[in-house]
């Protein structure tokens, strides 16, 4: 048997570690918001023959009064163009400037969608966040004398933050030296994530509350959490494991849209299961050491 | 919801078999009708084969055949979001001249034949929180959401969609308004407001038809234009008040014509004459009958896929999906054995009442979506390791086989309910406050949990107590998986 509570100390470090550099690299380097949150427009077109130098396509664009292109290489013989916000003749403006360029598909998005997406993305997330807390506190309402079915629902917010920050931090690592956007996809991914580490999470807790209910003679806490701790490990390896065995398949040889969203929730479900077996059993013992009564 | 605590008539080993191969039946039958060209394949085949024509007539044709629906960035098309400007329309009108729009463009846009095109009036719920409203705000939340799919010439058909003119009428301004506003002009050096014309309440909302006709002493072409009921009414109120002076008509913000009133019309009639060469005053009258917009719309937010990028994205999504399930299926038999197989086969079955359920709906299949579904497959599983863990628990607590499954499956219940809830709530979140992309990834996730439960208690336990024998009683090893703790 594993001794999780008793090393519990460490875990918590170890994640309180990860979650301050996350922290810190959102602080220091933000994110990269697609256009979905920003506006602007996206253009990815395949050149026929040899893909032109990215001097050259400026230029050729110049006189458009695109602003500022960003242009990125994408296979072997297109290039991504990001640009500001235009209308369809400009568009059109584009295309016939470049002749031997196919278009593969285009995106112009306005100022306020994007403002709006971005204020219904934040709602969400504190939305579905609510949702959990009030559910796991009315699923685990009737759990034990020793610990109040709150402390549960909040322990698992924790580990929840704990899922959500990590991942959004590599984002913005990623987002400032590879200068990969975070979109709404982006967003959903978050979102699940938040789903699926609850799952988890509550698959301890259950354990927890039944092993308390068949208690014959009394115990620590902190030991029968342990035990809980032990019991669900392999479930939670296991589980875990077979999604990554398939998203790792949607990375790898999926399309190019998903990639990223894939990894989003890649990273999500591997925090999501450490920070079930490694933090929130610790967090409740801990919680349950400090309001004892001595 | 079952609550096998208490179920104390249990399933027998006979019955159970009786079901797994109804469900065996069952998902051949589905897994026909999820890729039904296999189907045609094989009785293409067995008709060339046994030189008997009949198998040819067997085969699936048409509405029968039930295709996908594929979302806009796998068949390729464009989603475009516009913008109705509504400040020349009083509140209560808001919905019906968003719906006069609708029609419009929607009678538009089903020129270009394009199958099942999506025209949407959507009221944007913008959340400003804590900040002020911009201006403009007012009046201009109404949207229009089109979504062409499979189009062909995405841009001609934004050009045909923008090109739908916009009519008005206009009357003459007062004269003290008129050098107001010459005034402001020359102060501001700004063109704001047209000094000469006010904007009435006629438009082309009020227009029922367009006709091309030619003056018979002159052989002018002229437009003549028949208002509806209301438009007739407003019409003769503003003759009536504007008599011996001009009454402007617009169209698309470009005066076409500004005859003089000559006296109060009633029957709701007016004819335009001007420098119309024959062939824009066809055009003119053939714009306006295909629909005068009532409102302005302006295009806001576009996205538009090539349908060749969009066939690539499919066939890695499938070949992903295909490879992860292959590399679960590996995992589970390797782990769990027996029980690993009976698991595979109950996410088959599962995968091909999903697939129906997809087709029959019909949910809209997007790349994100196909990526909720291959993600659920991955979650079906945890059901099936959720009641695996616990047999074996049980298992090695003693019992005997089938009290080990009835126990496991009780005990894994409530923790594959509870947990499972909580990712249906987000689903539900994301669909609520979703776009179309998203929506259709918490529609296939959403879907995919609630058929995972179901067939996780229900098949593979069917399979499961199916295998009872008194013979397995002593190859239990095969129940416990192959590394021991």
């Amino acid at each position: 048997m594993l001794n999780i509570t008793g090393h519990k100390y460490i875990f918590l470090t170890i994640s309180g570690v990860l979650v301050l550099a996350s922290f810190s690299a959102i602080a220091i380097w933000g994110f990269k918001p697609g256009i979905d949150f920003t506006g602007g427009s996206l253009l990815e077109v395949e050149f026929k023959e040899q893909r032109p130098e990215v001097s050259e396509i400026r230029k050729t664009l110049k006189d458009l009064d695109l602003g500022n292109i960003i242009i990125q290489p994408t296979g072997e013989k297109g290039e991504i163009l990001r640009f500001k916000h235009i209308d369809e003749n400009t568009h059109q403006g584009i295309l016939k400037a470049l002749p031997g360029a196919s278009e593969k598909r285009f995106d112009t998005i306005g100022p306020t969608i994007g403002k709006e997406l971005r204020q219904r993305s934040v709602l969400a997330l504190v939305l579905a966040s609510l949702a959990i807390v009030l559910y796991i506190a009315f699923a685990f309402r009737k759990i034990s004398k020793l610990v109040s079915s709150w402390k549960y629902g909040i322990t698992a917010i924790i580990a929840l933050l704990h899922d959500v920050l990590i991942p959004t931090g590599v984002f913005s690592a990623l987002g400032h030296f590879r200068g990969v956007e975070v979109d709404t996809l982006f967003i959903t991914a978050l979102l699940t994530i938040l789903g699926f580490s609850v799952h988890d999470t509550i698959v301890v807790f259950d354990r927890i509350r039944e092993n308390l209910r068949k208690l014959k003679i009394p115990e620590p806490y902190e030991v029968t959490v342990n035990r809980s701790v032990n019991d669900t490990i392999a479930r939670s390896i296991n589980t875990s494991l077979t999604v990554l065995l398939v998203l790792l398949a949607v990375m790898i040889l999926g399309g190019e849209t998903t990639k990223y969203f894939v990894l989003a929730l890649i990273l999500g479900i591997i925090f999501g299961t450490y920070s079930s077996i490694f933090v929130a059993s610790p967090l409740l013992v801990i919680w349950n050491n400090l309001t004892k009564r001595v | 919801m079952i609550n096998l605590h208490e179920q104390k008539k249990s399933l027998r080993p006979q019955t159970a078999r009786l079901w797994a191969a109804v469900f065996l039946l069952l998902g051949v039958l589905l897994g026909t009708f999820d890729a039904p060209q296999y189907w045609n394949f094989l009785m293409d085949k067995a008709s060339v084969r046994s030189g008997v024509p009949i198998f040819s007539y067997l085969k699936f044709r048409g509405p029968i055949l039930f295709p996908y629906r594929l979302g806009l960035d796998i068949q390729g098309g464009a989603h475009l979001v516009y913008q109705a400007d509504l400040s020349n329309v009083s509140t209560p009108d808001y919905a019906d001249s968003m719906d006069a729009v609708r029609d419009v463009i929607e009678r538009r846009v089903n020129l270009f034949g394009v199958s099942e095109p999506v025209v949407q009036v959507e009221k944007s719920h913008p959340v400003f929180l804590g900040e002020a409203r911009p201006e403009g705000a007012a009046g201009s939340d109404w949207r229009l959401i089109v979504e062409l799919a499979g189009v062909k010439d995405i841009s001609a058909a934004i050009r045909l969609i923008g090109d739908t003119p916009y009519l008005e009428f206009k009357e003459e301004r007062l004269e003290q308004e008129r050098n107001e506003i010459l005034e402001e002009q020359k102060k501001t050096g700004e063109f704001r407001e047209d000094p000469y014309f006010m904007p009435t309440p006629l438009t082309g909302r009020h227009l029922k038809r367009a006709n091309l006709d030619f003056d018979q002493t002159t052989f002018q072409p002229q437009i003549s234009l028949e208002l509806t009921e209301e438009g007739a009414k407003i019409f003769a109120e503003l003759t009536k008040k504007n008599v011996g002076k001009q009454l402007a008509i617009y169209l698309d913000g470009a005066p076409i014509s500004a005859p003089v009133v000559r006296e109060e019309i009633t029957e709701g009639r007016a004819q335009i004459t001007g420098n119309f060469t024959p062939q824009s005053a066809k055009e003119f009258v053939g714009r306006l009958n295909a629909g005068a917009l009532p409102v302005p719309i302006r295009l806001i937010a576009q996205q538009t896929v090539q349908p060749s990028l969009g066939q690539e994205s499919l066939l890695r999504s499938l070949n992903a999906g295909i490879i992860g399930f292959l590399a679960v299926a590996i995992f589970m038999i390797f782990w769990y054995r027996l029980p690993g197989i009976l698991a595979v086969l109950a996410l088959l079955f599962y995968i091909t009442i999903v697939l129906a359920i997809f087709k029959l709906i019909p949910v809209t299949l997007t790349a994100a979506g196909i990526a909720g579904f291959i993600l659920s497959v991955g979650m079906a599983v945890d059901a099936n390791v959720l009641i695996f863990e616990r047999l074996k628990e049980e298992l090695r607590a003693g019992k005997i086989l089938s009290e080990a499954i009835q126990e496991g499956f009780g005990r894994a219940w409530t923790s594959i309910r509870d947990s499972n809830a909580s990712s249906l709530i987000t689903s539900a979140i994301l669909y609520w406050l979703g776009t179309s992309v998203v929506q259709g990834f918490a529609l296939t996730l959403g879907i995919g949990i609630l058929v995972s439960m179901f067939s996780a208690i229900s098949v593979t336990r069917t399979l499961l107590i199916a295998m009872l024998a008194r013979r397995f009683e002593k190859t239990r090893f095969l129940f416990i998986n192959g590394i021991s703790r």
